[in-house]
């Protein structure tokens, strides 16, 4: 028994790593105050371009590092847009999905047929086989590591640094920004950029180490739920790792309850993370209601531009 | 003297052209379409067909043009598909997937004239074919070999839709393992879909992680396949030779063989022999088959299996004989009996007896 | 160096120029893709853009797909306008198609001419209420619409797998998950014989022009317009913000509905699980091509109607995945958003320093 918990702990820990990525690069991006709707193209050009220079190269740092570019690229379009053309941002995100999602099917085609070696698990001997904490601990993959690593590096660039402090009030209210002279638009552009970077590597994950094969549209709504998971943590990075759990936890105890024979009712339970979604959603208001704007930087959308 | 080699000259050269036009004309080629409901790189149910499809090319060259169109969604575009291949000249369509069925029939009463063949349906007309196998010999071959191989008495099951084809699959392969060990439990897994690879890895790491240590599926991606490689046990190739993402896990695939159907079907369109018909082969006709059964097995598996695809071969095996019960315990099949098709077969909707689980409803 | 400066006036010239820039950049772009892919660049551009044009049954194909476009299009763009983003139209559009089936269903041995009428307008409520859960949560706690309609959707398309394999399944139909075929009452007219074109179309014109009308002419509409343009302003004269919220979210959330029910009946005849393909968040584009204007809405659907059919053509003649119309929808809204800047801010070359 104690064997499927941890392998159950593990499956789940593995199914929210692409989620942790990809929504703790969104975050940062919102608390600049820019909404880029377009996490679903970005992850799923990470993940074909990591697969095919995965099956070229067989690397696994070149293969992430593709997808990080990729990823960093395509998001870049949204910047160029945005931060320059001052386009709508609502738009320009869906654009960027759209885009994304055709650009990478049109690519993938002559890669369908094949797979690819998977980025190991890393194995620390000796913790690695301590009872429970030790597979629990110290047998994942390292883009897992690395993904906790992320969330901790940004939460402490975000509270812990002056430029984690300009892009906070940025997101808060670009004008009085602008005004005492921070450059607005570079950190946004940068912030994109990040963006992009981060769900080019959730995206990776998956066709490189959850299932290394290339299917189209794998990210399958991934994208989405990172945008989701950004609300649900009320834009803190700690609580995207307890909302990616929450998320890649219902799906795979959903099946393992059929494994045991549990009448459920497959589509019923599949609703459950969107609705419990909304519903965090709707319990964080009403308790930080006297404290409105705490929560969501109030330039969330707007459009900046610095009127000379 | 020129003159009459000059007239000679125009004759040759006018039964020469005559000849060649008229044999231009008889040698037209056939259009024969494929429409698909996923892509041929799924390696599963569409490659499959897409290799039937190639089938048909190799054996009749030049007399055949084949047109494929992949990933068509099942809803209102799948008809206007249909259509616009019937437009282009397509004397025969193939579609090869159940949501197809309704699209089919109303492409089929605009294009009197275009034989449309559709795959595991149950509506016909005069110029639409239905057309699906046996599978579920496959099934009983694989639930014996599964029942033998299983060292934990615990097989996975991955499956897709509550639909009777994937019921009997379940049935077949319970009550085969069964018959070859009666301590066997199955646990089955609803994926809801045909295909997705990453639900069907998840669904297979929770059953592996339960004890299975055979897995099964009715789901079209390898993903099933690598996840039993990886995690050090068996499973069964579906549709088509899994083997290049499992070379050790797999221990034999269920092979669709649609090739010599696809071929049969479009000769019958280009003699004008071709009729609605209803069709439903399996291992005697060569429609399902097996991959080369693997080196893992011990030398009695491996004999038991190739004495079951024997029997089936040669008729002499049904899968589902009684005594059998349905799951609630009441009697289905007496002693020695086989099952009607329709509605037994064709509309089964119950699992057999010892099955702990319940269909989604 | 080069700065983007507001213009003093709106270019007139750039309303009628930048689409056509747009669409040239485009038409480029798309050349170049195909050049990468090893494709005949022109042939395919045809068969892309001008063959669906040639013949009637792909034109009239053109105008089925574009009915529920322009339909979804229309009450987005009523919230797009107030600054209430109702991505979830989608999951409206299930609904819509799930109530109104229903009651079809229900209905199935019962012949008359008030039944799809009444499927419709149960549909319609259906959507508007589904949309109103985002309103309601927007304005009672200022919870983001985006995100509510999204998931929603997720949770809609959940329930109508859970319909068709339950409840609405077709007894007759071998336990497969679909629901019966709508019998006459409950299927809808073709308004263009021998096609599929049906009476959807209509309704979806006719709400343009209606739609034309409401937001130009009467005050509601106006106190919409402005609340997206100058908010502030708005609520100076007292345009209450909740109200258009509300408004926003319940037509779109409506329109949707019967655009789902529509579908159900027309195209398709049966409820099945793969009824929402999409158009709730196509629409989206529409509505965004068409710079909000409900007659531009029109063209706008059937230019993407025209993509969508042609990509298909393309799929059979030139073997091209059909992701190549979502490459191009992609990059018509990214160089349609870009260029449309160009109406209210111009280049500006500096040659020194600012002080």
């Amino acid at each position: 028994m104690n064997e499927l918990f941890v392998q159950i702990i593990l499956g789940i820990s593995i199914a929210s790593v692409p989620l942790i990525f990809a929504a703790t690069g969104e975050l940062l991006v919102e608390r600049s105050g820019v909404l880029n709707l377009g996490v679903e193209g970005m992850m799923i050009v990470g993940a074909i371009t990591g697969f095919v220079v995965q099956f070229h190269f067989d690397n696994a740092l070149l293969s992430l590092a593709a997808a990080i570019i990729a990823g960093m690229s395509i998001a870049a379009i949204f910047a160029f847009l945005t931060q320059i053309m001052l386009t709508n941002q609502v738009a320009t995100g869906l654009a960027l999905t759209l885009f994304g999602l055709g650009v990478s099917a049109f690519w993938g085609r002559a890669y369908s047929k094949v797979t690819v070696d998977r980025v190991d698990a890393i194995n620390v001997p000796g913790l690695s086989d301590l009872p429970i904490v030790g597979p629990l601990v110290f047998s994942y993959d390292p883009l897992f590591y690395l993904s906790i690593l992320m969330v901790i590096l940004v939460w402490y660039f975000l509270n812990r640094t002056k430029k984690g402090l300009i892009l906070r009030a940025i997101g808060d209210n670009h004008d009085a920004a602008h005004a005492i002279g921070h450059k607005v638009v570079r950190y946004r552009f940068i912030a994109i950029l990040f963006g992009g970077a981060m769900a080019g590597i959730g995206g990776a994950y998956l066709s490189l180490v959850q299932v290394p094969i290339w299917v189209e549209g794998m990210t399958a709504g991934r994208g989405w739920i990172s945008l989701a998971l950004v609300v649900f943590a009320s834009w803190q990075p700690f609580k995207v790792i307890v909302g990616a759990i929450i998320f890649g936890g219902i799906t795979i105890l959903q099946l393992h309850a059929q494994g045991f024979g549990v009448n459920v009712d497959a589509q019923y339970l599949s609703m459950l993370p969107y609705l419990m979604t909304i519903f965090v959603l709707v319990t964080l208001r009403i308790r930080i209601k006297s404290n409105t704007n705490r929560v969501m930087p109030s330039c969330l959308g707007k459009i900046f531009h610095s009127t000379q | 003297m020129f003159k009459k080699l000059f007239i000679n000259a125009i004759r040759l050269f006018l039964v020469a052209s005559i000849s060649f036009l008229a044999g231009g004309a008889i040698a037209a080629p056939t259009k024969a379409a494929f429409i698909y409901i996923g892509p041929t790189g799924d390696m599963g149910w569409t490659y499959q067909h897409d290799v039937g499809a190639n089938y048909v090319k190799k054996h009749m060259g030049d007399d055949v043009e084949i047109t494929t169109v992949e990933s068509v969604e099942e809803g209102p575009d799948a008809e206007r598909v249909m259509a616009q291949l019937a437009n282009k000249g397509n004397e025969i369509i193939f579609t090869t997937s159940f949501g197809y069925m309704n699209p089919t029939l109303k492409a089929a009463k605009r294009f009197p004239n275009v034989k449309f063949e559709h795959a595991t349906g149950y509506k016909r007309a005069d110029n639409v074919s239905t057309y699906s196998a046996r599978f579920y010999e496959g099934r009983h071959v694989i639930g014996k070999i599964a029942g033998r191989m299983t060292k934990s008495n615990v097989i996975g099951y991955i499956a897709s839709f509550p639909i009777p084809e994937v019921i009997r699959g379940i049935n077949a392969s319970y009550l085969a393992a069964k018959s070859v060990n009666p301590d066997i439990q199955m646990k089955i897994v609803w994926v809801f879909s045909w295909f997705d690879p990453g639900k069907e890895a998840d669904a297979a790491k929770a059953m592996i992680d339960q004890g299975a240590d055979i897995i099964m599926q009715h789901t079209d991606s390898t993903a099933a396949m690598m996840m039993a490689e990886e995690n050090g046990i068996y499973a069964f190739g579906q549709a088509s030779d899994m083997g290049a993402f499992g070379p050790r896990a797999q221990l034999t695939a269920i092979i669709d063989d649609w090739g010599p159907y696809y071929l049969q079907r479009v000769r019958a369109v280009r003699d004008g022999t071709w009729e609605s018909a209803d069709t439903f082969d399996g291992v005697r006709e060569g429609m399902v088959g097996f991959s080369p059964l693997s080196d893992q097995l011990p030398a009695d598996v491996r004999a038991m299996a190739l004495q079951a695809i024997g029997e089936l071969a040669a008729g002499t095996l049904h899968p589902f004989t009684g005594p059998v019960n349905k799951q609630d315990g009441s009697p289905w099949l007496a002693d020695g009996e086989t099952p009607p098709m329709f509605p037994d077969l064709l509309t089964m909707d119950f699992y057999v007896e010892g099955i702990d689980s319940k269909i989604p409803q | 160096m080069i700065r983007l400066q507001t213009r003093t006036d709106s270019s007139t010239l750039m309303v009628f120029f930048s689409p056509l820039l747009a669409l040239i950049l485009t038409a480029f772009s798309t050349f170049v893709v195909f050049f990468l892919a090893g494709v005949d660049g022109f042939g395919a551009f045809y068969v892309l853009f001008i063959e669906p044009l040639t013949s009637l049954y792909s034109f009239s194909e053109m105008l089925v797909k574009a009915a529920p476009l322009i339909m979804i299009a229309l009450g987005l763009s009523i919230g797009f306008r107030a600054g209430v983003w109702n991505i979830g139209a989608e999951g409206q559009y299930v609904i819509g198609a799930v109530a109104g089936s229903a009651v079809g269903l229900y209905f199935y041995e019962v012949e008359g001419f008030w039944l799809l009428p009444l499927m419709s307008l149960v549909a319609i409520i259906a959507g508007m209420s589904y949309a109103g859960i985002a309103a309601f949560l927007r304005t009672k706690y200022q919870v983001n619409e985006i995100l509510v309609t999204l998931m929603l959707t997720y949770v809609a398309i959940l329930f109508l797998s859970a319909m068709v394999h339950g409840p609405l399944r077709d007894p007759d139909g071998f336990n497969f998950p679909e629901s019966r075929l709508f019998h006459d009452s409950a299927t809808l007219p073709i308004i263009w014989q021998g096609t599929r074109v049906h009476i959807g179309l209509a309704v979806a014109v006719i709400l343009a022009f209606v739609s034309y009308f409401w937001i130009n002419k009467h005050i509601t509409g106006l106190q919409i317009k402005i609340s997206g343009n100058a908010p502030r302003a708005a609520k100076f004269a007292g345009f209450d913000e909740n109200k258009t919220v509300w408004l926003s979210l319940l037509v779109s959330g409506g329109v949707a509905g019967l655009a789902g029910v529509f579908e159900a009946t027309g195209p398709i005849g049966q409820l099945v699980p793969h009824l929402p393909s999409g158009y709730g968040f196509t629409a989206i584009i529409v509505a965004f091509l068409a710079r909000l204007n409900p007659i531009g809405i029109i063209f706008s659907a059937l230019l993407i109607a025209l993509t969508y059919i042609g990509g298909e053509s393309a799929q059979i003649t030139y073997d091209l995945p059909n992701s190549i119309t979502s490459i191009f929808q992609g990059m018509l809204l990214f160089y349609f958003l870009a260029c449309d800047i160009l109406i209210r801010y111009k280049f500006v070359f500096t040659f020194y320093q600012r002080q």
